[in-house]
C-alpha cells in the first residue's frame, strides 16, 4: 500500500508540475484568439520563422464562447479576433487598449470604407482592424426556387416552401430577417417592433426545416433543404461544390459583418502583436490567407491582385449598392438582450 | 432453432444501430472530396496529409496523454477509494456514493465553466488544469466499476488467509486484487473512453495553444471538418479494436480462458 | 483496526473530492442565489416557473423518460442473449459498448444527421425498396432516437453485470424444485436484476435530461430542451446566475428521482454500476 501512496505522490507532483507549467511567462510570445479554421496554418509558421515569436493560437466556436473565457481571465490574450457588436460590447466594458496605427504601417494596405463601417462599433477607429467582412442573405438551390423570389426576405415565408427552408439558429440573424422583412433596424429595441418580429417568426416556424449555424452549407450542399440564411462567406464555399446553388442579399436590406482584431488592455505582449497585425496586412501573406479563408478581404492590394471574375463575384465581395442597403449589429443593453433571449426562446419553445 | 435465429438477428440490429455512425464516418476518410456530403471517388490521400499535419498531429499526442495520464491517475485513486469506501460503515458509504455521483448530475458545460471559474483563482490554465477536470470526472467511472466486484469478492477467504498468518498485504494481492482486477481495467477503459470524447470541460479548463481532438473538431465545425479528421478518428477508432480484439484472443488472455 | 487503516485509502479521494467536486458545486450555488451584482436574490431559482422554462423542463422529462424506456426494452432481452452466450470474458463485452465512444461524439452525430437526413442513405434505401421515406430529422423523434443511441450503452452494461452475476447453482436448485422458466425468470431473474435495471435507468435517464447537444444537432433547433435553456444562459446570455439557477433546480431534480429510484430498488444496491 505505502507504494501505492508514493506512487500516488509521485503524480500529484507531476500534476502541480504541469499546473506550473502555464505560470511560465517567455517574453517572446503572442497568444492569439481567433475563430476556427480563420486563418491560414502555414502563415503562422511563416510568422515564427521570420521573427523569432513563438505563437500560442487559440481557436474559439461562438463570440459568446469567446466571451465567456475572456471574461473569466482564464488566459491573457494579447490579440482577440471577433465580430462587431462583440467588439462594441468589450469596448464599451473597458476591455480593448488603443491600437497604435503608427506600428502598423502596412495598415494602409485596408480599403479606408471599411474603417467607415467600423465606426458604427468603433466611431473613432482607436480599436480596431478590420480583417475580413460580408453579409447575410439567402442561398438557394435554383432548381428548386423561384429565383425570381429569391430577392426578398418574403421567400422565407412561402408555404410553397414549408419544410424547405434553413434558418439561422442565433438570436440576432433571426431576428434581422423578421426586422428586415418588417422594415425596421435590426438593432431595435422598440417592444412593438419586437413583439411583431417575434410573432412573424413564430408563425413561420411549421415551415422551417431546421434551425442551424453551422451545417447550413452541408445541407444546402446535400440539396436537403431549398434555401438557406447563411453568411456570404458560407455561400461563397458552398457554391464551390454544387453548382445548382446561388446566393442573394434581399432587396429589403441585411446585415454586414465586419470582423476585426483588437488588442485587450490585459494584454502582456502588445509589441508583437502589433507585429502579427502587420505582417498580416502585407500583400503575400494576406494573399495566402485568403485562400484559405475565402471570406471578402478589405485589403485593397490583395484585391487588386485576384482574377477580374473573382473580383466581381458578388457573393464572396458584396458590391457598395448591396453593403449601403445594410446595416451593422450593435451591442443591446442589458434589458434589451434580456428581451430578444425571451422572445427567441419563446420562438423554439412555440409548437 | 427459431430461437437462437432470432436471438442472432436482435444482436446483429442492435450492433448495427451502435457501429452504422462509425461506418459512415470510416467511409468519409477515403473520400476524395472536401465535402462531407458528396462522393468524390476513394482515395487514400487523407491519410497520408494525416502526418503531414503539425497541428492536428499535436492535438492527437495531447489527447492521448491527457486520457491517458488523467485515466491512470483516477484508477489509482478511485481504486483506492473504491477499497476505502468498502471498509464504511452503510451510513458512510451512501454519503460517499451520493457525493461520488455529482458529476455525473450536471450538464457538462455547468461542470466546465464551475471548474474555470474555480482554477482561475488560484493557478493560469494550462494542460494541468485539464488534466485536474479530467481526473475529477473520471474517478466516478472507476469506483462504479470497482465497488461492486469488492462487494462480490468473498471477505471470508481474505479473514482466512490473514488467520493463517497472511500479511494484509500478501493476502491483498493474492485474493483481493485478482477478483477485483476486471473492474479496475474496465473502470480504467470507461475513464479513459470519456476523457478522450469530453468537449466542454476541456473547453474551458485548458489554456491557450491546447488543443485535444475534441476541442479541434468542435472549432472546425462552422467552415467544415477537414477529412484528415475523419482519417485520424478512424485510426484511432481502429487501434483501440486492435488492442481489444488482442486483449480477448491474444496470448496474454489464454491463461485467463483456461480457468 | 484493521478497517480504520483501510478506510483511509478513501482518504486522496475524499480531500480531491472537497477540492475539486463540492468546490465547484458551491460556486454554482453562489451564482444561482445572487444577481450579477452579488446580492442574495431568488429570482434565478424560482424563474423555473417561467412558461418557456417548465416547458422546456416537461419536454426533457417526456424525451429522458421515453429514452429511459425504449433503452431498458432494448437491453433486458439483449442482456438475456448476451448472458445466455457465456462469453469467457466479461471484460469483452463491456468493451464493445464502449468502443463506439472512441470515435468522437460530435462526428457520431454529424454521421447520423447524414444518414437520417431527406436524401440520406437509409431513406434512400427506403425508397429503392419501395417504402415511404423516414422524414423524423429535426423532430423530437429525432432527439430520441439519438438519446437511445448514446446512452444505450449505460443501460446494457449495469443490467448484464448483475445478470452474469446470478450464479447457475440458484436456477438450477430452482429447476430441481420444479419451477418453471417463467417462473425462474419472475421470482429469481428479474429480483436479482433490480439493482442493475435501477442503475441502468439512473446512468440513462440524468444524462438524457441534460443534455442539449443532440437536441440542437439533430432537433433541428426546434426543440427546446432544459439543457439548451441553461446552456443559452451561459454561453449566449453572459447570464451565468441565471444558468446557475436552473442548473441547481435541475440538479435538485435529478437528486430527488435518484433518490426515488433508490428506494425502490435493491436494498443492497452499490451505487450506479
Amino acid at each position: 500500500m505505502k507504494k501505492k501512496i508514493q506512487i500516488l505522490v509521485v503524480a500529484l507532483m507531476i500534476i502541480v508540475t504541469f499546473a506550473g507549467c502555464g505560470k511560465k511567462d517567455s517574453p517572446n510570445t503572442l497568444t492569439v484568439l481567433n475563430y476556427g479554421k480563420y486563418l491560414e496554418p502555414k502563415v503562422l509558421e511563416q510568422f515564427e520563422e521570420e521573427t523569432g515569436i513563438k505563437v500560442e493560437y487559440e481557436e474559439y466556436i461562438t463570440p459568446e464562447n469567446m466571451y465567456t473565457k475572456f471574461k473569466a481571465g482564464a488566459i491573457d490574450y494579447d490579440l482577440i479576433c471577433t465580430s462587431d457588436y462583440m467588439i462594441e460590447k468589450l469596448i464599451q466594458e473597458q476591455e480593448v487598449a488603443e491600437m497604435d496605427f503608427d506600428k502598423i504601417p502596412l495598415s494602409e494596405n485596408l480599403d479606408p470604407a471599411y474603417f467607415d463601417f467600423s465606426k458604427s462599433f468603433d466611431p473613432e477607429n482607436k480599436y480596431t482592424l478590420p480583417y475580413f467582412f460580408g453579409t447575410v442573405g439567402i442561398l438557394y438551390n435554383r432548381e428548386l426556387v423561384d429565383e425570381s423570389k429569391a430577392n426578398s426576405w418574403d421567400i422565407l415565408w412561402d408555404e410553397e416552401y414549408a419544410g424547405k427552408i434553413i434558418m439561422a439558429d442565433s438570436v440576432r440573424d433571426s431576428f434581422m430577417v423578421a426586422q428586415k422583412r418588417l422594415g425596421y433596424s435590426l438593432n431595435t429595441t422598440d417592444e412593438t417592433e419586437l413583439r411583431e418580429a417575434q410573432q412573424l417568426l413564430i408563425q413561420q416556424k411549421p415551415l422551417v426545416y431546421s434551425y442551424l449555424v453551422d451545417e447550413a452549407q452541408d445541407e444546402m450542399i446535400a440539396e436537403n433543404a431549398a434555401m438557406a440564411v447563411v453568411y456570404s462567406g458560407e455561400a461563397g464555399l458552398a457554391l464551390e461544390y454544387n453548382d445548382k446553388l446561388a446566393f442573394s442579399v434581399p432587396e429589403e436590406g441585411s446585415n454586414m459583418w465586419i470582423d476585426c482584431w483588437l488588442i485587450p488592455k490585459r494584454a502582456r505582449h502588445t509589441e508583437n502583436a502589433e507585429k502579427f497585425l502587420n505582417f498580416l496586412c502585407r500583400k503575400d501573406i494576406a494573399m495566402q490567407n485568403f485562400d484559405y479563408v475565402y471570406y471578402a478581404t478589405p485589403n485593397v492590394k490583395v484585391k487588386e491582385a485576384l482574377d477580374p471574375e473573382l473580383q466581381e463575384n458578388s457573393t464572396i465581395f458584396p458590391p457598395p449598392e448591396i453593403l449601403e442597403n445594410c446595416e451593422v449589429l450593435k451591442s443591446l443593453d442589458d434589458e434589451a438582450t434580456m428581451k430578444y433571449n425571451l422572445y427567441w426562446k419563446e420562438i423554439k419553445s412555440a409548437d | 432453432m427459431i430461437k437462437k435465429t432470432t436471438e442472432r438477428m436482435y444482436l446483429f440490429i442492435i450492433f448495427l444501430f451502435l457501429y452504422l455512425p462509425i461506418v459512415v464516418l470510416m467511409i468519409l476518410s477515403f473520400n476524395n472530396s472536401k465535402s462531407k456530403v458528396q462522393w468524390g471517388g476513394f482515395t487514400l490521400g487523407w491519410y497520408r496529409k494525416l502526418f503531414d499535419n503539425a497541428a492536428l498531429m499535436e492535438a492527437f499526442g495531447t489527447t492521448i496523454v491527457i486520457s491517458l495520464a488523467s485515466a491512470l491517475i483516477a484508477t489509482m485513486l478511485g481504486t483506492m477509494a473504491a477499497l476505502g469506501i468498502d471498509a464504511m460503515k452503510k451510513r458512510s458509504q451512501t454519503v460517499m456514493l451520493g457525493a461520488t455521483n455529482i458529476p455525473l448530475l450536471n450538464a457538462d458545460i455547468v461542470t466546465g465553466i464551475s471548474m474555470m471559474l474555480l482554477f482561475v483563482r488560484f493557478t493560469r490554465l494550462g494542460m494541468g488544469t485539464v488534466l485536474i477536470a479530467h481526473i475529477t470526472f473520471n474517478i466516478p467511472y472507476v469506483i462504479l466499476n470497482v465497488l461492486p466486484k469488492l462487494k462480490q469478492s468473498s471477505h471470508t477467504a481474505y479473514e482466512a488467509a490473514l488467520d493463517l498468518g497472511a500479511t494484509p498485504l500478501y493476502a491483498f494481492r493474492k485474493i483481493v486484487w485478482p477478483q477485483i482486477l476486471p473492474g479496475i481495467l474496465s473502470g480504467f477503459l470507461m475513464a479513459m473512453t470519456m476523457s478522450l470524447d469530453d468537449f466542454s470541460v476541456t473547453y474551458f479548463t485548458k489554456g491557450a495553444g491546447i488543443n485535444t481532438l475534441s476541442t479541434m473538431i468542435y472549432t472546425e465545425m462552422r467552415k467544415g471538418i477537414r477529412p484528415e479528421m475523419y482519417a485520424l478518428s478512424t485510426l484511432l477508432f481502429l487501434i483501440a479494436l486492435a488492442l481489444l480484439l488482442f486483449m480477448n484472443f491474444g496470448p496474454a488472455s489464454q491463461k485467463e480462458q483456461q480457468h | 483496526m484493521r478497517n480504520l487503516k483501510r478506510q483511509l485509502l478513501a482518504g486522496p479521494y475524499i480531500l480531491w473530492m472537497a477540492g475539486f467536486i463540492l468546490l465547484p458545486v458551491i460556486m454554482i450555488l453562489y451564482y444561482a442565489f445572487t444577481t450579477t451584482g452579488g446580492s442574495f436574490t431568488l429570482l434565478n431559482v424560482s424563474s423555473i416557473a417561467f412558461s418557456v422554462h417548465i416547458k422546456a423542463l416537461l419536454l426533457s422529462l417526456k424525451l429522458a423518460l421515453m429514452c429511459t424506456l425504449i433503452c431498458l426494452i432494448l437491453s433486458y432481452p439483449l442482456a438475456m442473449i448476451l448472458n445466455n452466450m457465456k462469453s469467457k470474458s466479461q471484460g469483452f463485452i463491456v468493451f464493445i459498448f464502449i468502443l463506439p465512444m472512441w470515435m468522437n461524439f460530435m462526428l457520431r452525430i454529424l454521421a447520423w444527421r447524414m444518414l437520417l437526413s431527406n436524401n440520406g442513405v437509409i431513406n434512400s434505401f427506403l425508397r429503392t425498396l419501395g417504402f415511404p421515406g423516414l422524414e423524423i430529422l429535426n423532430t423530437p423523434a429525432a432527439v430520441v432516437f439519438c438519446m437511445v443511441y448514446d446512452f444505450l450503452p449505460f443501460m446494457i452494461l449495469p443490467i448484464y453485470n448483475s445478470m452474469a452475476r446470478i450464479q447457475n447453482d440458484i436456477i438450477e436448485a430452482a429447476k430441481d424444485l420444479g419451477a418453471g422458466n417463467i417462473t425462474i425468470f419472475l421470482k429469481i431473474i428479474v429480483p436479482l436484476t433490480m439493482s442493475g435495471v435501477v442503475s441502468g435507468i439512473i446512468m440513462v435517464f440524468v444524462p438524457a435530461l441534460t443534455s442539449f447537444a443532440i437536441s440542437d444537432l439533430l432537433g433541428g433547433g426546434k426543440v427546446l430542451l432544459i439543457g439548451n435553456v441553461i446552456e443559452q444562459a451561459f454561453m449566449q446570455e453572459y447570464n451565468w446566475n441565471l444558468g446557475s439557477g436552473l442548473s441547481f433546480v435541475l440538479m435538485i431534480f435529478v437528486i430527488a428521482s435518484m433518490a426515488l429510484m433508490n428506494s425502490w430498488g435493491d436494498e443492497n444496491n452499490t451505487g450506479v454500476w
